[in-house]
């Protein structure tokens, strides 16, 4: 299979010192859809702020075969789209044809190229007539799907989301799975919602204190309860029980 | 939270709707600069110009109840600066009060000032009133970068336009928070405190959303060049649009200047 991202022996710090990264090694093949699991803090957005160049430190990590570094973040950029957990912060124009449109004019399309690519990446979402709307009058799944096409539209390598399903009621979770499973490129979300993680993801990594803590099968990640209890991922093994009185 | 549109009826679709936005600023800038040169008093000339924006709104078919509404809005902020203009301006008494221990006198040509700049200021006020209602603010934001203004500015317009009703409900849901542990006691100055740390919060966090909106500009290939499509197109009834208007403000500032 060929690799889309490969990371090599990766550790990272915070400029205050608190380092957030540990010799991570971890390697993203074409076609998978990756879940990335792990309490609060536990290096997860650190880690994939490095899939497109935006965090660089001393690891070697490559994209498609070719080393990340000064000369080719522009290239990186394209092929790695990164959508972030809020999608206020993604979505920043006045209408969404702007947001949509701002990742291919940055990277130099024609004018009809990029009005294919808006409509391409607003289709593949499900928000075709949405383009002269404005991101302040959108529902939050509907800013959530927009947050997708934002990057869509530059026909990314590997798509990585962070917390797809934050804020959104369990419809439009449920809706927003059937939008990201539909789409034909390679996937690496990450989240701490179980559920989906176990709908739209055959593998599973888990994060923890900076260091890969376990790399399988989703089926049986999801099955080990010892495991995702001592990663603080499911229901402890000693949980308070409801309504029991002292 | 739900909030009004800033520029609300610009979806609908009239003559005035379909004109090129770059033709609408012109013609608007052009048609404030006329109201503000034109010399005090002539009424006759105020009375043009009136006519000219009536036929305008007219020609928009908004309603115009919504034109009286935001004039209300605005009007106030006007009369606050304006209103003590007719206590300094000096000249002939009108009527002159004792205010404890001050004596104020209100002049005719103080008051004669404040009509105009009352005129004035609402002939503005309805052309931009006309302009916002019937161009949305992305196609404002388009005809002010192709009319060259620098796209810093644009962009830092565009930024205020989509963050402006997030830093209400933030405000908004920081006061609600401040309600529910607030009981009514306290000092008024503690309180005053309490909004300090209100807004120095609220400043935190723009900044840090500031940080991150940059991550997700740069994540899609944002290197500081602003860039964006052309997408107006300035037709031939633009042409004539910007070309009557021009020719009637013209025309009443010459009729004013001559008779």
């Amino acid at each position: 299979m060929e690799e889309i991202i490969a990371i090599k022996n990766l550790s990272f710090g915070y400029p205050d010192g608190q380092p957030a990264l540990n010799d991570v090694n971890l390697t993203i093949y074409r076609g998978e859809s990756v879940a990335l699991v792990g309490p609060n803090g536990a290096g997860k957005s650190t880690l994939i702020l490095h899939f497109n160049g935006v965090l660089r430190s001393n690891g070697n990590i490559r994209l498609l075969g070719k080393l990340i570094g000064d000369k080719n973040l522009r290239w990186v950029r394209s092929k790695v789209g990164l959508v972030f957990q809020n999608p206020d912060d993604q979505l920043f124009s006045p209408t969404v044809f702007d947001d949509v449109a701002f990742g291919p004019i940055n990277m130099g399309y024609g004018n009809d190229e990029v009005r294919q690519a808006v409509a391409q990446a607003l289709e593949m979402v499900g928000m075709e007539g949405f383009e002269k709307r404005s991101p302040h009058h959108l529902s939050v799944g509907e800013k959530k799907r927009i947050a997708i096409a934002t990057v869509l539209s530059m026909s990314p390598e590997i798509l990585v989301i962070d917390e797809p399903s934050s804020n959104l009621d369990p419809r439009g979770k449920w809706d927003l799975i059937g939008v990201l499973d539909s789409l034909p490129v390679t996937r690496v979300i990450v989240s701490h919602d179980l559920e989906l993680v176990g709908a739209l993801c055959q593998r599973t990594v888990i994060l923890d204190r900076g260091r890969v803590a376990a790399d399988g099968l989703t089926k049986d990640i999801l099955a080990d309860k010892k495991l995702l209890a001592e990663h603080g991922l499911a229901t402890p093994l000693s949980p308070p029980t409801a309504g029991r009185r002292r | 939270m739900k909030h009004s549109f800033l520029d609300r009826y610009s979806d609908r679709d009239s003559v005035i709707h379909r004109i090129d936005p770059r033709g609408k600023l012109v013609v608007t800038l052009a048609f404030i600069a006329a109201v503000v040169l034109t010399p005090f008093g002539s009424w006759l000339a105020y009375g043009l110009f009136f006519t000219v924006i009536a036929v305008l709104i007219a020609l928009s078919r908004l309603p115009v109840s919504h034109f009286v509404k935001r004039s209300l809005v605005i009007i106030p902020f006007v009369l606050l600066v304006a209103a003590f203009i007719p206590f300094f301006r000096e000249g002939e008494v009108a009527g002159s009060y004792n205010l404890w221990l001050w004596q104020v006198s209100v002049t005719h040509s103080g008051l004669q000032v404040l009509w105009n700049i009352m005129a004035k200021a609402w002939l503005s006020i309805l052309s931009l009133i006309l302009l916002t209602s019937t161009t949305s603010f992305s196609n404002i934001l388009k005809g002010l970068e192709q009319l060259r203004m620098p796209k810093v500015m644009v962009m830092i317009m565009s930024f205020m336009y989509r963050y402006i009703f997030l830093l209400t409900d933030e405000v908004l849901r920081m006061k609600q928070a401040r309600d529910s542990r607030n009981f009514g006691g306290g000092r008024k100055l503690w309180q005053i405190g309490t909004v300090g740390n209100m807004i120095g919060t609220l400043f935190i966090r723009s900044y840090e959303r500031g940080e991150r909106v940059y991550a997700s500009m740069v994540a899609r290939g944002f290197d500081g060049h602003v860039r964006t499509l052309e997408r107006l197109y300035f037709s031939q009834r633009d042409a004539v649009f910007v070309a009557i208007l021009g020719t009637a403000l013209v025309s009443i500032s010459l009729f004013n200047l001559l008779y």
